[in-house]
């Protein structure tokens, strides 16, 4: 990866690091006995790895000066990777929560194995972790290609892609030490926060910098959507965390809101990290692999640009129904719940387009699991969005709220939507990005894909239950207007719902190890010899730009 | 002349419909403008194009 920067870039790599490792070093210092003195040995360490790794490559030859006519995707392939391992650490971790809340002595008696500090440590895996990583990955993927320019520069995007691991590496890391904030998805502290701020001001800049490379004189639409997350979630991040450090040899700092308008800011931050981090995002990358994989364009291109600023203007102000029957003013609640309604109108936009893009290629969605992956993702988005703006409605709220049918919703959409769009996604480009004729085996794609679906309608079910259960206990009185079930009668109701919910995340785990398994095989088979098939035209040696289903020959067969 | 609670509401509930119709008018007006139509029908054919090299 190192041969691929050059001279001045690798200087640049090691005075960075130099930087960073200054960073951890003062950390280190002013933070003894605080978790930040911890962090500040794993930056440093961080720091002098990164500079032996640079300077193991730095006498390597450097890349041609006219680097143009190639894509750079070292960041891609390493993000992929990434992602890979993240899933299988944040579901695992999420495993065992979920387990944690069947069996409680699962925590084995120790501190850092508590549900309230394990529990971060599986959202922010699975969300920052495999859910980031897969994003900046597809997004380098994708704006290349559609932009038709290669990355401005090397360093760029491997900073961005490392960075943002470093960062991940630190909200996990600390969430097992007692560090956060306590909000919900922003948990990490001041420090880690100012690092994300410079790594994804960075990413910003390589994005619109190959956009202003770009040769194409339209910008397609899944460049729009992977901008708004760029830049939206840049805006959420600094805003939510706006935050004075109790000393800057502490880890703790405090909010610089306060009471309901913190609650207010940080739903703000919550709802559009759900809407641009886990929507937007997601939507550029199946609005550009869906078609692609299908061989078909898109339905209707003008459906696509509706959803977008349907969706980019109206999700801004549906956060407040997080906040249903507290302190906010019952106006702000309102608009929250009336904005959530109408999403739903270019939620099922992007749903509708998507799954009528498959319009005369049902056949490809039989015979490969990889666009079937893409497919069901699309339906449980649109499951999953219809749910979300019912759950809204404030009487439907009083119901819901606090309960396991929320878990099941976000469930829905994470497992339904995210995770199978980035499975789909991930399995489209890793043969792209290696230059393999298809995956290692599509047998195990199909594996993949079944247990993936099996655990996620048992996890769904299973939430579906125990929340309707919950919400109906709470709310039960008997003849003399006292409550009916005490809140441990409801306990006892959930555990079997807890169990199987445990059983469909383990489903869903061990489906991406084998997803793992087979991205590893995939990677380390060498490519097949050049040879001509009989009839096909000879690429230039090691490229297979085409999504390849099958065997040439039965591609052309199936046309 | 102080900015109270009361003007904050009146602003966000008046100028907010406003803006929410406005911006929606603009979007529908650019998607089904007649002349963008070759545009969106060659960006959405353009992904299927072969790419494995940027443009020169």
């Amino acid at each position: 990866m190192i041969e691929q920067l050059t001279k001045n870039e690798r200087q640049v790599a090691i005075a960075i690091l130099l930087v960073l490792t200054a960073c951890g070093m003062t950390f280190a210092g002013v933070g003894q006995g605080d978790p930040l003195g911890a962090h500040g040995f794993l930056i440093m360490a961080a720091g002098i790895a990164g500079i032996f790794w640079v300077i193991s490559g730095y006498f390597t030859p450097e890349p041609p000066a006219d680097r143009s006519d190639s894509y750079y995707d070292d960041p891609s392939r390493a993000g992929i990777v990434f992602a890979m391992a993240w899933a299988v650490v944040g579901m695992f971790v999420g495993v065992w929560v979920a387990l944690l809340l069947a069996y409680p002595d699962l925590t084995f008696d120790a501190g850092w194995a508590s549900f309230g500090r394990l529990r971060p440590v599986h959202t922010s895996g699975v969300i920052f972790g495999f859910g980031g990583n897969a994003l900046i990955a597809t997004s380098f993927y994708v704006m290349q290609r559609t932009s038709r320019a290669r990355l401005p520069s090397q360093l760029g995007p491997l900073f961005v892609l490392y960075g943002y691991n470093l960062f991940c590496v630190l909200a996990a890391t600390g969430y097992l030490m007692g560090v956060t904030q306590s909000k919900e998805y922003a948990e990490p502290e001041w420090y880690a926060d100012l690092w994300l701020v410079i790594v994804w001001v960075t990413y910003l800049i390589v994005y619109l910098r190959t956009l202003a490379r770009r040769k194409e004189p339209h910008i397609y639409v899944a460049n729009w959507y992977y901008l708004a997350f760029i830049v939206v979630v840049a805006m959420l991040h600094i805003v939510n965390n706006l935050a004075v450090p109790v000393s800057f040899g502490s880890a703790k700092s405090y909010s610089l809101f306060s009471g309901v308008q913190d609650a207010m800011t940080q739903w703000w931050y919550g709802h559009n990290a759900v809407a641009f981090f886990l929507t937007a995002g997601f939507l550029g990358m199946m609005y550009y692999y869906l078609p692609k994989r299908a061989g078909r364009p898109l339905y209707s291109y003008r459906l696509s640009i509706i959803g977008f600023w349907g969706i980019t203007f109206l999700y801004m102000w549906a956060g407040s129904h997080h906040l249903h029957y507290t302190a906010l003013p019952q106006w702000v609640q309102t608009l929250g719940m009336t904005f959530s309604v109408i999403l739903l109108v270019p939620s099922w936009a992007a749903a509708a387009n998507a799954l009528l893009t498959l319009n005369g290629a049902w056949h490809k969605v039989r015979d490969d699991a990889t666009l079937r992956f893409m497919m069901m993702a699309a339906v449980f988005y649109g499951l999953t969005t219809f749910e979300g703006s019912f759950l809204a409605i404030r009487p439907v709220n009083a119901l819901s709220h606090y309960t396991d049918w929320t878990i099941g919703h976000v469930h829905a959409g994470a497992l339904g939507w995210v995770a199978l769009i980035t499975f789909g996604a991930i399995y489209a480009s890793v043969p792209w990005l290696w230059k393999r004729p298809a995956m290692y085996s599509a047998r195990l794609v199909e594996v993949h894909f079944w247990l993936a679906i099996a655990g996620t309608v048992v996890y769904v079910l299973a939430m579906w239950n125990s929340g309707i259960i919950q919400g109906l206990m709470w709310r039960t009185y008997n003849a003399q207007g006292t409550l009916a079930y005490s809140f441990i009668d409801s306990l006892v109701a959930m555990h079997p719902y807890y169990v199987a919910r445990a059983i469909g995340g383990l489903l869903f785990l061990i489906g991406a190890l084998v997803g793992c398994y087979n991205i590893w095989m995939t990677i380390r088979t060498a490519p097949p010899a050049t040879e001509p098939a009989p009839g096909s035209v000879l690429e230039p040696a090691g490229d297979f730009p085409e999504p390849a289903l099958g065997t040439a020959a039965a591609r052309q067969a199936a046309e | 002349m102080t900015f109270t609670y009361e003007d904050l509401v009146w602003f966000a509930k008046t100028f907010g419909l406003f803006y929410f119709i406005a911006m929606s008018v603009i979007v529908l007006l650019y998607v089904y403008w007649p002349s963008n139509r070759r545009e969106f029908d060659r960006a959405a054919a353009s992904i299927l194009e072969k790419d494995d090299r940027p443009c020169p």
